[in-house]
């Protein structure tokens, strides 16, 4: 074992191999089209992990983050020996014991102390163990007597909870967590990080994947960074976590300007067709309820709607309080002097966080031919965290669109403090007379 | 892990041992809970089928054979074990499957989920066997002690050769799941080849002339439960059951063999 690594990848490639109708195909049918061997070709093969090496020094916590399908789990059932690298080693030195799967192999008719018994078996602990270790883990489950009762009588809470509980107390060298913090209230949860924290103090090495990035940065010593099953980043877990962050906000950038792209196109028919009916009032009554879309007499056409950040870049994944700004531009074929522009900002769910026009705003109009650029900047987004969506248009006075965009553009605001509501006011906290603990 | 690492999880088996148990444990505890008869179906269930078979094989097709008489004595003789041999493979086809759970999310020694159905059903055997004690003290007809030596041996090569078995079954089914329809009715035709409804010797059966039917090894073993509990002439079927417990032996390292070949594809294949 080399420099107290407890668990070591070696150049680790996992291939999955894929047989194409496999499901349905059998030994009949591949005896009679004598095509055995050809069925047991793989058709496909799917590269969970390629070439993927890290190792985890014994004691520390480390965390494995990455997409889903990125190989996260796959990393971890190498680690547990459920699967066989196709290439490379893994090495683990001391107990395993995984939190894969809660309370696999309970089974529903008998009763929670037996199937604690049972697990515990399959765990690899012997009789003796599981029976000093029994009222710690009915404890910790928070079971009560229900203990007693057939497995298949539990809520899934504590189901989770009584499988977690076990798997805790095989008391391993090596703990390995997927996802599975979340099997219990509030108060569970806490009891969950707080073990942790003694398997940590005690000097046991964990190896955690999970979505969760504030838990990684919470907890762990060390991270990797899995994506499409290679090694993209290693080491301090904070640098990790900005670079997987950077890279998922960029992502989703591609794709809300994708599925943007798609919901203007299916806007785009309607747009200069006439066919509306242009009565002003039932226009405007209908524009709070619409859905996205697009709609005009086409008097004046907006066009290349985009929102940039500070520097003029398109981007649609803006920090709270950065600024922000929503540039589009106008033709109009004829001279109008009757003419507003509009923006209206909605949350995912539909309510408008903030809607204003130009005539609102007391700006009188005068004329418009021609191309024309509209700019209408965002001092500071204020906006809790969140998927929003804007509209643009541009109406006459009474309210009879030119051209109105509803819905088809959006973005997306991240923001590292989870408060709740829509808007953010700029805010500071002052105290008088208040102890805090240092900030985490 | 192929060739010779199969040696070495060979070694590992006998630390099953308190796993297999209390899987068998288990197994037992919840295949009848809910019912009001509970464990008093091992019995009556092996009953009823004798009745069944006593029923037809006595009044409506009745066996010419003086030698199965009394009919019920002899024809359970051979169906407590084939009983037993039935439902091992069944059951141990479909094992991996009905355990994918273990298999894919915790590291687990696979082979214990057919040896603990081969082992589960065992156990349903033994508690067939006061009933046949009792038919036999019903008909008078006691077995004579020497006989009844050769009782715990043939049981030993049962066991042995239908782990065997049941290893090869669960691994390939994994991969072939009509491996379960085709089994299903195997096993009848088995069934009918074997003599436990009718003897061996009875004439007109085609034993002495058909070698296919002399290479079943579970007629060795039919032949032997009957001449320890039934038939009261010296013990004649030592040889064959011999031939049988070397076969097992064979058959259970073939089928281990094919296991531990198999064995990295089932996490992924179930």
């Amino acid at each position: 074992m080399t420099t107290g690594a407890a668990i070591q990848l070696d150049h680790v490639s996992k291939v999955y191999r894929r047989y194409s109708g496999r499901q349905f195909a059998t030994l009949k049918s591949a005896i009679l089209q004598r095509s055995l061997l050809r069925e047991l070709r793989p058709h496909e093969v799917l590269q969970a992990l390629q070439d993927v090496s890290f190792s985890v020094p014994r004691g520390s916590t480390f965390g494995v983050v990455g997409r889903n399908g990125s190989g996260k789990s796959t990393a971890l059932k190498l680690v547990a020996g459920i699967t066989k690298p196709t290439t490379g080693a893994v090495t683990v030195d001391g107990r395993v014991s995984a939190l894969i799967e809660l309370g696999a192999g309970f089974h529903p008719e008998i009763s929670g102390r037996e199937n604690v018994f049972i697990n515990g078996i399959m765990l690899g602990l012997s009789r003796k163990e599981i029976e000093d270790r029994f009222d710690a883990i009915v404890d910790f489950a928070e079971m009560g007597e229900f203990i007693e009762a057939p497995v298949k009588t539990y809520s899934s809470g504590m189901y989770m909870r009584l499988g977690f509980a076990v798997a805790i107390h095989v008391d391993p060298d090596v703990l390995l967590v997927d996802e599975v913090l979340a099997v219990g209230d509030e108060g569970f949860t806490h009891k969950c990080y707080d073990k942790f924290a003694e398997f940590k103090r005690r000097g046991k090495t964990i190896l955690l994947v999970t979505h969760s990035l504030g838990l990684v940065e919470r907890f762990c010593d060390e991270a990797v960074w899995l994506d499409h099953g290679r090694n993209t980043g290693q080491g301090d877990p904070k640098r990790v976590i900005d670079e997987y962050r950077t890279d998922v906000e960029k992502e989703e950038a591609v794709f809300l300007a994708t599925s943007d792209a798609e919901a203007q196109q299916a806007a785009e028919q309607p747009a200069v067709s006439t066919d509306r009916p242009m009565d002003a009032g039932a226009a405007t009554s209908d524009m709070s309820q619409a859905g996205e879309g697009r709609w005009g007499s086409g008097g004046a056409e907006i066009h290349h709607v985009r929102i940039v950040d500070a520097q003029g870049e398109p981007s649609q994944v803006f920090h709270s309080g950065e600024p922000a700004i929503i540039q589009f531009d106008v033709h109009a074929a004829h001279p109008i002097d009757d003419f507003v522009f509009g923006i209206g900002i909605f949350s995912a769910d539909g309510v408008c966080v903030y809607g204003t026009n130009t005539l609102i705003e007391a700006y009188a109009a005068k004329r418009l031919e021609g191309r024309a650029a509209v700019e209408f900047r965002i001092q500071a987004v204020d906006l809790v965290e969140g998927t929003y969506k804007f509209d643009v248009a541009v109406h006459r006075r009474d309210g009879a669109p030119y051209d109105y965009h509803r819905l088809l553009y959006t973005f997306r605001v991240k923001s590292p403090i989870k408060d709740v509501g829509l808007y953010r006011p700029a805010h500071r906290w002052t105290f008088t007379g208040v102890e805090w603990e240092p900030k985490r | 892990m192929s060739g010779n690492p199969m040696w070495s999880n060979l070694q590992q088996l006998p630390r099953y041992r308190g796993l297999i148990q209390t899987l068998v444990a288990r197994e037992l505890k919840a295949r009848y809970r809910g019912s009001v008869l509970g464990f008093v179906w091992s019995f009556i269930n092996p009953l009823m089928l004798l009745i069944v078979y006593s029923v037809i094989f006595t009044t409506i097709l009745p066996n010419p054979s003086e030698e199965t008489r009394p009919y019920p004595l002899f024809f359970f003789c051979g169906l407590l074990p084939w009983t037993w041999f039935n439902a091992s493979l069944t059951e141990a086809a479909g094992s991996l499957i009905a355990g994918g759970n273990l298999i894919r999310k915790v590291l687990f020694p696979a082979e214990v989920l057919p040896i603990v159905t081969v082992f589960s059903n065992l156990v349903h055997f033994l508690l067939g066997l006061p009933i046949l004690i009792i038919f036999l003290l019903a008909y008078r007809h006691y077995p004579s002690p020497l006989h009844l030596l050769w009782f715990p041996v043939i049981v030993l090569v049962q066991l042995v050769f239908t782990i065997g078995l049941s290893l090869a079954l669960a691994a390939l089914t994994v991969h072939f799941r009509d491996i379960r329809d085709i089994l299903a009715n195997l096993l009848q035709l088995w069934f009918f080849a074997t003599p436990i409804i009718y003897s061996w010797r009875q004439p007109g059966v085609i034993y002495d002339h058909h070698r296919l039917m002399q290479m079943n090894p579970m007629m060795d073993l039919a032949v032997g439960y009957q001449e320890v509990f039934f038939f009261r002439d010296a013990f004649g079927a030592w040889k064959g059951i011999l031939a049988v417990a070397a076969l097992a032996v064979v058959v259970f390292l073939v089928g281990y063999w094919l296991f531990d070949r198999l064995r990295d594809s089932f996490a992924e294949v179930v």
